[in-house]
């Protein structure tokens, strides 16, 4: 049984359609901590993941889960205070962005890693045009004059195509519709060309036809300009028609890792078998759902040991005790998996029954 | 559900009807014998819906105000719900589902048409014969971190309802009826004095569904119940539902946007569009056998949470946005982003009804459809 520290996609360092210098952003053993009155709330305790150009590596989790927070620290924008990151190293291109200075990550944020977030009604700027909006950022970073920032805007415009992109640039956000304005969230992403994008829950608030309509646009782009791609979700559904790799987190820790196909296929994990169990399916109709018991832990007390075992049908003392690394998962025969790795002291039951 | 009639039967029945969906599907033998033992029993339905309307009116001036338009937000709905069964309704954003539940409730006062409750014209209602038939129609909330008032404790909330109906529970008897209906959707009984803020957001919706329960309605309206929660409480708060439904005869409207939830507990699914109801019949008609075009785009682009049932399906990306309801199309409300749609859909408004072409057939797809060019197409079949 190995230990792996990374996420990696294959054993070979370089992920797909790579540059030759590595994964994109490499997060290692990353924790993130807030401080209330209830006591130290533990957000992300130790997550290891990876993305290369032109990979899509999906974060599953409930709320409370962490993922949002772990991007939230990847951008460089989370409170800090209350916020702390008391360990793990966030590496862009080898560098560790944790060790920068605030100007050297602001150059970072936006240009080279862009975040599209959940609700673009509340993220966008209500008194202020899309176009305005669009242009700020070719004003900020590339000290385009007013006029030029604007034209440039158009054309992001056009290119998540939004109808008459020419005579609603100085429309208004509540002049948009949900799924428009979802576009104009992405096209303020991909506005420096960005080489990492982090889009967090970017189709939560949308209906499943325009749902639909953004992730084959999302999808469509990041192959155009070979992007690494993070997305955000607790749709298993969204994970299952664009993402390459899944991590699958809990209580702030990853607790699977695998290529799309085989998480659905074959889960190592019994949080993720839960998941999946807990999707209603055609053949179960009139049974009871299968449910996974109880509640996700309270961040502040998480459960010693694995923190799913009190949830945990298979859960024995060692998990009770012991916090489960994630681990190499291998076939029967001992050959390794490749990217796949699961934190559960039993994942071998799991996965081979 | 279809199985509760002979099969015998289901020829003679086609003739075009605006409200009956108690027809009888030919797939009696096949999947949808999973479901037989839920309480579907018919007969007279409990719950007529015929015409419905709700139109907001667009005003202008400030001081003589005139109305400039309307919203038309629900434009003639009928639908009929049976005792101890759950009707799905789905629909995107915008389509009047939520204003639908509204008026069931008569929160709000329709423009048009008629609800009859037990062969009772609930619209015309008012005063104390509204309120004896309220207490028979309830309503579980979408959001459980905003139904539940913050200030008051649970065993205020659900008490609540025993004061405004005193004749459901005696003075004394009240406390220890809310720690009975506590006890039946799986809260510790002792949580009588906790306020809202303590409990997590399925515990919470446990505690907007005692209250429903509360008063021993025959029918529960349920606006998107499990949307707010977490995939793993989904699915307890789903199970809860369907065992309160099989313990208490409950009839359930069941409103929400995730097709899969709504296939699971629904027995028969109407698709609404921009005001009007699109398709209805059995899941099974509806999930396997969609004729209108915009059930079928629908179906089609659910996310399926399985790769491998994913890679044969056919994807059906509409293009544009829901039209807004103040202004919608003519003729058929869907034309506009449909692929199928020729010069008789600008002009004539489809009805809902059996399409001529499966008239009279034993299929599936024989069931009320909202289309000039309904045909069958299987676009799914893993939702």
């Amino acid at each position: 049984m190995t230990i792996i520290d990374t996420t990696a996609d294959a054993p070979a360092p370089k992920g797909p359609a790579d540059d030759g210098s590595g994964p994109l952003l490499d997060v290692r053993d990353l924790h993130v901590e807030f401080k209330t009155r209830d006591g130290i709330v533990k957000a992300v305790n130790g997550v290891n993941y990876n993305v290369s150009a032109g990979e899509t590596l999906a974060v599953l989790g409930e709320s409370g889960s962490g993922k949002s927070v772990t991007a939230q620290a990847i951008m460089g924008i989370l409170d800090m205070p209350p916020g702390r990151i008391p360990q793990g190293e966030i590496l862009f291109r080898g560098q560790d962005m944790l060790k920068m200075s605030y100007e050297e990550r602001r150059k970072i944020r936006g240009r080279k890693i862009a975040m599209i977030f959940q609700d673009a009604l509340s993220s966008l700027n209500p008194v202020l045009s899309v176009g305005y909006q669009l242009g700020e950022m070719f004003r900020v970073h590339q000290g385009l004059s007013k006029k030029d920032a604007k034209a440039k805007a158009i054309d992001l415009m056009d290119r998540v195509r939004i109808p008459a992109a020419k005579e609603r640039v100085n429309d208004y956000p509540h002049m948009f519709s949900g799924g428009m304005r979802q576009r104009i969230m992405i096209a303020m992403a991909l506005a420096l060309e960005p080489d990492l994008i982090i889009a967090d829950e970017p189709t939560t608030a949308l209906d499943v036809t325009v749902q639909a309509q953004v992730m084959d646009l999302l999808a469509e782009l990041q192959t155009e300009y070979n992007m690494g791609l993070i997305l955000i979700t607790h749709d298993l559904g969204v994970v299952a028609d664009v993402a390459d790799k899944i991590a699958v987190m809990y209580a702030g820790r990853i607790v699977e890792t695998a290529p799309v196909h085989e998480l659905y296929s074959r889960p190592a994990h019994p949080y993720t078998r839960g998941l999946l169990d807990s999707i209603p399916r055609l053949d179960q109709k009139g049974q009871e759902l299968y449910a996974i018991k109880g509640l996700p832990p309270n961040l502040t007390r998480i459960p010693p040991g694995c923190a799913f075992n009190p949830r945990c049908p298979k859960a024995q003392d060692i998990c009770r005790t012991d916090i489960p690394a994630l681990v190499q998962v291998t076939e029967r025969d001992g050959s390794a998996l490749p990217g796949r790795g699961s934190a559960c002291h039993f994942w071998k039951e799991q996965i081979h029954g | 559900m279809a199985e509760f009639k002979k099969s015998g039967e289901a020829v003679a029945d086609a003739t075009p009807r605006t409200t009956g969906v108690d027809k009888v599907d030919a797939a009696t033998e096949t999947a949808a014998v999973a479901a037989v033992e839920k309480p579907a029993g018919r007969g007279e339905p409990i719950l007529q819906v015929r015409n419905l309307v709700k139109h907001f009116p667009l005003t202008q001036g400030i001081l003589f105000k005139k109305q400039v338009g309307a919203v038309k937000a629900v434009d003639g709905i009928s639908f009929d719900l049976y005792q101890g069964e759950t009707l799905g309704i789905v629909g995107e954003s915008g389509c009047g589902k939520s204003t639908v539940a509204k008026l069931l409730m008569t929160l709000e006062t329709a423009t048009a048409g008629e609800v009859f409750f037990k062969g009772q014209d609930i619209t015309k209602l008012s005063g104390r014969a509204l309120k004896a038939v309220r207490r028979n129609i309830q309503m579980v909330f979408q959001d459980p971190y905003t139904s539940l008032n913050p200030r008051m404790t649970v065993g205020d909330i659900i008490g609540e309802t025993f004061e405004i109906h005193p004749e459901v529970a005696p003075k004394g008897e009240r406390r220890r009826k809310v720690q009975d209906l506590l006890d039946v959707v799986g809260l510790n009984p002792e949580y009588i004095n906790r306020y809202p803020h303590q409990f997590s957001g399925g515990q919470r919706q446990r505690i907007g569904i005692a209250r429903g329960l509360a008063l021993n309605p025959e029918i529960i309206i349920c606006d998107e119940p499990v949307s707010a929660l977490d995939v793993s409480v989904q699915a307890q708060v789903i199970n809860l539902m369907e065992k309160l439904q099989d313990e208490f005869n409950l009839s359930y409207l069941f409103i929400a946007h995730d097709l899969s939830i709504v296939r699971h507990i629904s027995d028969r699914v109407g698709v609404m569009y921009l005001g009007k109801m699109a398709e209805i019949g059995t899941d099974e008609q509806i999930y396997d056998h969609p004729t209108h075009p915009y059930t079928q785009a629908l179906l089609s682009a659910v996310p399926v949470p399985d790769p491998s049932a994913r890679e044969g399906r056919e994807r059906i990306i509409l293009t544009g946005d829901v039209p807004s309801p103040a202004n919608p199309p003519s003729g058929c409300r869907f034309r506009t982003r449909c692929w199928k749609a020729e010069a008789k859909c600008a002009e004539e408004v489809p009805l809902l009804a059996v399409p001529e072409r499966f008239k009279g057939q034993d299929t599936p797809a024989a069931h009320e459809s909202a289309c000039h060019f309904a045909e069958e197409k299987d676009v799914v079949g893993a939702v």
